[in-house]
């Protein structure tokens, strides 16, 4: 995405003895034989071949963390200096492997299965099956084409947040207070707001929200009535959230700018309006596309608020995909069909994304 | 008698009146959504103080159209006369609480450690993994991003199942130093960017190793983005829910999972509802208040490059 920083380059004379390379080797091939045959018994176990007396797959991980241990190691017996540096790189990369792409393989095969935790008859293979179910499965189409118009919302929240950051750049006074103020939301658990907010506050009866509609006239306020207002409603509480987060990276861009080039706009005679359509928002350009794909992406994983004030409600209106497979595992423990549905969602995020990347770069590039 | 040569034409009169009025729509515009963003912050407060018929009437403003009452921090055994006597609900609390600071301070700590050295190495060697340089090894960290949480949950579920991780604390910061790493090499990146390389082989001339170099040297001036990164951690791990719901059952639940199972249950009254929702968002709001300065750094070595 970025170009790097400058790199190094350093220059050392390694004496390695062979006697340490052969130690490095034997300490990552023998913690990974070690590793081997530890998953081999317990493998075995499982299979009903065996009784070892495992009763959990612990010990397979304890000769995980130890060949992990052994392989960073090894590296700096092994390569010296280089594998010093790579020491920098490899503890990370492991974790995220282990941590991301062990489980994605296991996901894939749990999705290909019918597997009911809470019933006795463990994991079967029903090959396409779950497909045909995600198919002809309405509500989870629903909430794919929700995450469509809860993103679309981000054009507003992206709006909104560019106001802000513009008035926080321009010359008031109590600038650190309302920086603190804005900022405020951003630091609040969505599972505190949702109760703040959506609970309390838009409460029909006693809310203050509630008053202050039917002070403006709206007879019998309710905010989760309509599958509309209740999505709209879900939208408005998300971007209370968030527009701070979208308006200090703005604010940051803004920042950045350097003063004379408006200055010199306004020399030319640009007046406010277009100083900043002409001037001001091209040069926030990459600020603005960096910040609404970030934005997109965590929008992708808004699922707190939804679980918390509507469970999905009014008839699975408002449900946001990781809400669906929340409830679709919580009321029935189907750990198969949700991964199925979660690993279409990744598929769709990922082409998505990839095409909005693709888009916006062709956009953003400047023309001249 | 000298006579006023300069006059303000009456143009110049108009411009300040439009100066005025524009300074007025600045601060009304600024001031309103000051109160978008506190007002919820407020009424949760003063809520956790009123009584039933306080609720009812919409009563806002304390002393002066209601009496505060200690009723809903004494139901959560946290007022003055409770604070003392024994009281389940604080000892659940507290025991929350406990495990939120734990999960979340630890997970940030790892993140933070783990992300700040590959962020170094990344920006100042050349790797090849296999077919992958730098570039590939930063977007394959950065990627992450991307991953919902929602695909890893239920594949975690199983295994932790069978790796007697679900209902830990150690289960929770695994996943949660996943979910903050990306975010955390991101920023770490930025910083050692700016750092000039010169530093380094000043010291590497002087006889440091290159870790040596990295502790002494470069460490230290990075240390504020670190710190920035360690605290845009804290904010997303303590306020993480969805993983928490999930994994967790009686003994590692956090402080979200428990604000959550009361709103669920329905005679849970309001003011108890608000005195914890409070306590839950307080320290957040210090750490808002005090490290504000640190979050924006955070966020904005992300936006400019």
């Amino acid at each position: 995405m970025v170009e790097q920083g400058d790199y190094l380059h350093v220059v050392t004379t390694d004496n390695l003895s062979g006697r340490r390379m052969a130690i490095g080797r034997a300490m990552i091939w023998g913690s990974a034989g070690f590793l081997a045959v530890i998953a081999l018994a317990q493998t075995l176990q499982e299979t009903g071949h065996v009784v070892f007396g495992f009763s959990t797959w612990r010990p397979t991980l304890y000769a995980y963390v130890l060949w992990a241990i052994c392989l960073c190691w090894g590296q700096v017996l092994i390569r010296g200096e280089r594998g010093k540096r790579v020491l920098f790189v490899l503890p990370a990369a492991l974790f995220v492997i282990s941590m991301v792409v062990f489980p994605l393989l296991f996901g894939l095969v749990i999705a290909f299965s019918d597997w009911n935790l809470s019933s006795p008859t463990g994991r079967t293979f029903n090959g396409l099956d779950n497909i045909r179910q995600m198919w002809t499965d309405d509500f989870y189409w629903n909430a794919l084409a929700n995450m469509v118009r809860y993103s679309l919302a981000i054009i507003v929240e992206y709006a909104i947040a560019f106001g802000l950051a513009l008035l926080l750049n321009s010359q008031i006074r109590a600038r650190k207070f309302f920086r603190v103020a804005f900022l405020m939301p951003l630091m609040l658990s969505p599972v505190a707001v949702s109760w703040m907010i959506g609970k309390s506050m838009m409460e029909v009866r006693f809310g203050p929200l509630a008053r202050l509609a039917r002070e403006l006239g709206w007879e019998s306020p309710s905010f989760f009535g309509s599958p509309e207002m209740a999505r709209f409603t879900i939208m408005v509480m998300d971007a209370w959230t968030y527009i701070p987060f979208m308006m200090i990276m703005i604010l940051a861009g803004l920042q950045a700018i350097p003063k004379d080039i408006q200055e010199a706009a306004k020399v030319d005679g640009a007046r406010a309006w277009r100083g900043f359509w002409e001037v001001t928002f091209p040069l926030m350009l990459p600020v603005s596309i960096t910040v609404i794909l970030i934005r997109v992406i965590f929008k992708l994983k808004l699922a707190d608020i939804i679980i918390n004030v509507t469970s999905g409600g009014p008839g699975g209106a408002t449900d946001s995909v990781t809400s669906f497979i929340f409830r679709e595992y919580r009321d029935r423990s189907n750990v198969g069909y949700g991964t199925l549905l979660a690993m279409v969602y990744l598929v769709v995020i990922v082409i998505a994304i990839t095409l909005l990347m693709k888009l916006t770069d062709r956009w953003a590039r400047p023309r001249y | 008698m000298s006579q006023q040569i300069f006059y303000d034409s009456p143009d110049d009169f108009a411009h300040k009146a439009k100066w005025f009025s524009g300074r007025v729509a600045v601060y009304a515009a600024l001031i309103l959504w000051a109160i978008i963003c506190l007002f919820p912050i407020y009424w949760t407060i003063t809520t956790s103080f009123k009584m039933a018929p306080d609720v009812m009437r919409g009563n806002l403003i304390p002393f002066w159209d209601y009496q505060p009452k200690w009723l809903g921090w004494r139901s959560l055994g946290l007022s003055p006369d409770t604070i003392w006597a024994d009281s389940t609900v604080r000892d659940e609390f507290v025991k929350r609480f406990y495990n939120s600071v734990i999960t979340a301070l630890s997970a940030s700590a790892l993140a933070v450690g783990l992300g700040s050295l590959a962020a170094y190495g990344l920006s100042r060697f050349s790797y090849r993994f296999g077919f992958m340089r730098n570039s590939d090894i930063s977007f394959f960290f950065l990627s992450q991003l991307i991953l919902p949480p929602v695909v890893l949950a239920l594949p975690f579920l199983v295994l932790y199942k069978s790796l007697a991780l679900l209902d830990t604390r150690i289960g929770l910061i695994l996943l949660y130093t996943l979910t903050v790493l990306p975010i955390v090499i991101w920023i770490m990146r930025d910083q050692f960017a700016g750092i000039p390389k010169e530093l380094e082989e000043a010291a590497l001339v002087d006889g440091l190793s290159i870790w040596g170099a990295f502790a002494t040297i470069v460490l230290p001036i990075a240390l504020p983005g670190m710190v920035a990164a360690f605290i845009l951690s804290l904010v997303l791990t303590w306020n993480e829910y969805f993983f928490a719901a999930l994994l967790t059952s009686t003994h590692a639940n956090t402080l979200p999972v428990m604000v959550a199972s009361q709103t669920g249950s329905q005679g849970i009254s309001w003011w108890s509802m608000a005195a914890l929702s409070f306590a839950a968002i307080v320290p957040l709001i210090v750490i808002g208040i005090v490290l504000e300065r640190f979050i924006i750094k955070g966020m904005a070595a992300g936006a400019v490059k």
